[in-house]
């Protein structure tokens, strides 16, 4: 071996191998099931101790049905495909509200985020209609535009608004003035500048805020739904109550739980997907 | 040829306690393919001489010419190094030396493949920042800037942060970019071995005010041995040299 640089040689080598790669692969398929099956523990035992507890007659089916009996209610549901409507009406207004006040959070956060001036403009005011409860404005959008679907879409892109406004201009401000520098010293122009350092720099809190949004616009979906419609989820819930239909209730409100998990996990797809280089504590 | 000329050079700021000279008539002229190092104790004002080169820092009075043209602002005719490699940690290796290039373009895709066999990274081209080590990290940013062709290329202690291995390969590393590359470069430390080790000439700084106080030229022939004679020769010259800035400060201690 030609030893040139003497003492060296280890060194460099060692100097090339990758400091920071994960543990080899074939135990990382055990360990996703592992998380899947802690995932399930106590879920189950619940569940179980709930039956347990219906079935002996310890709780009263009206307050608390079982959840074979819930899951039975459901089928029913399924099948008349009356539910399949309700959910389908749920989600469009959900995505639909999410889609108006999102993209214009988004957009307002950006442009506040890039520019003083706007932010000088506009920031306060929008701080101040932050702060106002969503639940506080129903009065006022029924009074506007009635019971329509505009109140209910305007209630939700209201709730989806402030996540999104909030966390990207925050993104765009915490961006490392050191890599501002670098651009600098690079000549990058205006576009690549946003491109190529803002935007990927500014990407984590968007997508935080995306996931806020998403889970307020559920939130505000529920409470438009609940302050009157013919139709949707929220509906399905009210009509049961007045009916003393718990079961029908409790199925309205684990639909709600386990679709705000879906899209939840969604966005957290593309964060993992989006953030691969991201160096932080994995846990 | 000369590439650099900086002519009556003075550079002072506002701080809690007054006026603060960090530079005082500062004269020096390099020339195009030379290694210059400069050091000096901390304070003295080397890396704000390096910044005032790269045009990050332009309030000044005095003259700094590259090429016969006054320096107006940073460029990419004057790559930067910093003491920490400051990548993109969004993009890969490759993606971070092309930046703001597109690795599509087929000249530019050729140069960053010369460019990582040149600063030894084969097989890291789709690394992310956060798998590399300091060393790697730091050679990435040297070839982020030797892409844009540079006239000079100014460092800023790159290699301060690594311990004594990694530096010395480091340098091994540069020494061969400029060899085959013949590019200028200037090179802040505060090793003496290093700035032996690596230069035509040591530009010797002395602090409060920071001013140059002795270039000292070192002429034994690349590449050079640390343990050789002529090397510890040249260390003996240059730690004289602070012995002297040592004793003029006491002289002026005792003034107080």
């Amino acid at each position: 071996m030609d030893n040139k640089a003497g003492v060296l040689v280890p060194t460099s080598m060692n100097e090339n191998r990758p400091i920071k790669k994960s543990m080899s692969s074939q135990p990382k398929k055990v360990k996703k099931l592992d998380v899947f099956v802690r995932g399930l523990i106590f879920p189950i035992i619940v569940l179980g101790l709930w039956e347990l507890a219906g079935y002996t007659d310890i709780i009263s089916e009206t307050l608390l049905p079982r959840p074979s009996n819930i899951f039975t209610t459901f089928l029913d549901l399924a099948q008349t495909g009356d539910l399949f409507n309700h959910v389908q009406i749920s989600l469009l207004r959900a995505l639909g509200g999410f889609l108006i006040g999102g993209s214009l959070g988004l957009i307002m956060g950006l442009l506040v985020g890039f520019s003083n001036k706007v932010e000088q403009t506009l920031d306060p005011t929008l701080q101040m209609i932050r702060t106002v409860p969503t639940l506080a404005v129903i009065p006022l959008f029924i009074l506007w535009f009635g019971f329509g679907e505009m109140s209910k879409l305007l209630l939700i892109a209201k709730a989806a608004f402030f996540p999104l406004y909030v966390n990207s201009f925050l993104g765009i401000r915490s961006v490392d003035t050191k890599l501002f520098e670098v651009a600098k010293v690079l000549e990058f122009s205006r576009w690549k500048q946003i491109t190529n350092l803002i935007l990927p720099s500014a990407l984590p809190n968007i997508l935080l805020g995306l996931r806020l949004a998403l889970g307020a616009a559920w939130l505000a979906l529920v409470a438009a739904e609940l302050m009157g419609s013919s139709e949707g989820v929220g509906y399905l819930i009210m009509d049961a109550r007045q009916f003393s239909q718990t079961s029908i209730v409790f199925v309205g409100i684990i639909i709600f739980a386990v679709f705000g998990k879906a899209s939840d996990s969604f966005v957290r797809y593309f964060e993992r997907k989006l953030l691969k280089w991201r160096d932080s504590f994995q846990g | 040829m000369s590439l650099l000329e900086i002519h009556d050079l003075d550079k002072s700021f506002h701080t809690n306690n007054g006026l603060t000279h960090a530079l005082k008539n500062i004269q020096l002229t390099i020339k195009n393919g030379e290694f210059i190092t400069i050091i000096g104790p901390s304070g003295c004002g080397k890396s704000t001489l390096l910044k005032i080169i790269a045009g990050i820092d332009i309030e000044h009075s005095g003259s700094v010419k590259i090429d016969q043209k006054e320096v107006i602002g940073p460029s990419i005719d004057k790559g930067f190094i910093f003491q920490e490699p400051r990548l993109f940690p969004w993009f890969t290796v490759e993606k971070n030396i092309a930046a703001n290039f597109s690795l599509n373009d087929i000249k530019v895709r050729k140069k960053v493949d010369e460019l990582i066999k040149l600063v030894r990274l084969e097989g890291f081209k789709k690394a992310y920042p956060k798998e590399l080590s300091g060393g790697m990290a730091q050679r990435v940013a040297i070839a982020r800037a030797l892409l844009r062709n540079p006239k000079v290329l100014l460092l800023d202690e790159p290699f301060g942060a690594l311990d004594a291995f990694t530096r010395s390969h480091m340098q091994e590393v540069l020494f061969d970019i400029w060899q085959e590359n013949r590019t200028t470069m200037i090179f802040v430390t505060h090793d003496i071995d290093e700035a032996i080790f690596l230069a035509n000439r040591v530009i010797i700084m002395n602090a409060r005010p920071g001013t140059v106080q002795k270039v000292i030229r070192i002429d034994s022939p690349y590449p050079r041995k640390k343990s050789n004679k002529s090397f510890q020769d040249f260390r003996h010259l240059v730690l004289n040299e602070f012995d002297k800035t040592d004793e003029l400060e006491l002289v002026d201690r005792a003034g107080i």
